[in-house]
């Protein structure tokens, strides 16, 4: 298959992913990231895992800050504003 | 990249320093709670040791109690935070005699960080299908939506994210993990929109090679 001037290659294609999935690509970029996925099942599936990557990373439960932390600083918080008032 | 003529004092920073100011400690808790992970990923973008990072958001979070009753609201609550921090981390490594490191967030076009190892591509110069792949990307398996909510994608995601550089750590972290939009990390950063692209984009390539590798290793058990 011939490229076209203005055809993607995969290689291109992975590193405009982002730019991508944030809508921060031209109108034109964006037709041809579309038109490259619509023939490429490699880079179709690539998209589809970063999704999975991203929705995966969202899951990721912090849990809250220890009261190691916390509570020294209240005691802090505490006193001043005792001597504010 | 805040506007200094526009107050960004939000309805809900009226609140928490209101509520700051009254001495309400379920509001500075909360504060702390939202704020810390951030905040301590931006440290880390300043001081390589963990310790120090630490102390350095501890300091800032006494600069933040002792400085709201001055607090204008010329800016957000959070920048003004973020800015607090940013002082003392730079205060921080000239007292320690560390150079001020050129900008964790700096990243320079052509820096070699390519999404995919290039050697997966056919040459960019060959006859055959130039650019495309040739070793493709895994196939994570008929279990792979299952997996990805388990415990053991997440402690993959989680190591991945440790060896990435802190300043694509930190984006990732607050884009993907904490929920924040694009305009607020580029706020809270002062980074542009294109450099927050930059450095989320090579954090999550980084972070899917690693679930890749996961996959593949899983599938051969």
């Amino acid at each position: 298959m011939t490229a076209a001037s203005d055809d993607l290659a995969c290689i291109e294609l992975v590193e405009l992913v982002t730019d991508y999935l944030e809508d921060a690509v031209s109108e034109f970029d964006r037709e041809r990231i579309e038109r490259h996925l619509s023939g490429c099942d490699s880079c179709t599936a690539y998209v589809e895992q970063m999704r999975q990557t991203i929705a995966a990373a969202g899951r990721l439960t912090p849990g809250d800050v220890p009261p190691s932390i916390v509570d020294p600083l209240l005691a802090i918080f505490r006193a001043s504003r005792r001597t504010e008032s | 990249m805040v506007d200094a003529t526009n107050p960004r004092v939000t309805g809900d920073d009226e609140a928490i320093v209101m509520g700051l100011r009254a001495g309400d400690e379920r509001v500075f808790i909360d504060l702390v709670q939202r704020y810390q992970r951030p905040l301590l990923g931006l440290a880390q973008t300043f001081v390589p040791s963990q310790a120090v990072a630490e102390e350095v958001v501890q300091d800032t979070w006494i600069a933040v109690i002792k400085g709201i009753d001055r607090f204008e609201g010329r800016s957000s609550l959070r920048t003004w935070v973020f800015r607090i921090l940013t002082y003392q981390a730079k205060s921080r490594g000239e007292r320690e005699r560390r150079s001020i490191p050129m900008s964790a967030f700096q990243t320079a076009p052509g820096q070699d960080e390519p999404a995919v190892d290039p050697s997966r591509f056919r040459p960019p110069d060959g006859s055959r299908s130039p650019g495309h792949w040739a070793d493709p990307p895994a196939d994570w398996g008929s279990d792979a939506e299952a997996r990805l909510l388990g415990r053991e994608t997440q402690e993959v995601i989680a190591s991945a994210m440790a060896t990435l550089a802190p300043a694509q750590r930190l984006v990732m972290t607050l884009r993907d993990l904490e929920g924040w939009g694009s305009d607020d990390v580029c706020a809270a950063l002062e980074i542009s929109p294109g450099n927050q692209r930059v450095l989320l984009h090579r954090a999550r390539s980084r972070v899917r090679a690693s679930l890749e590798q996961y996959f593949v290793e899983a599938a051969r058990v």
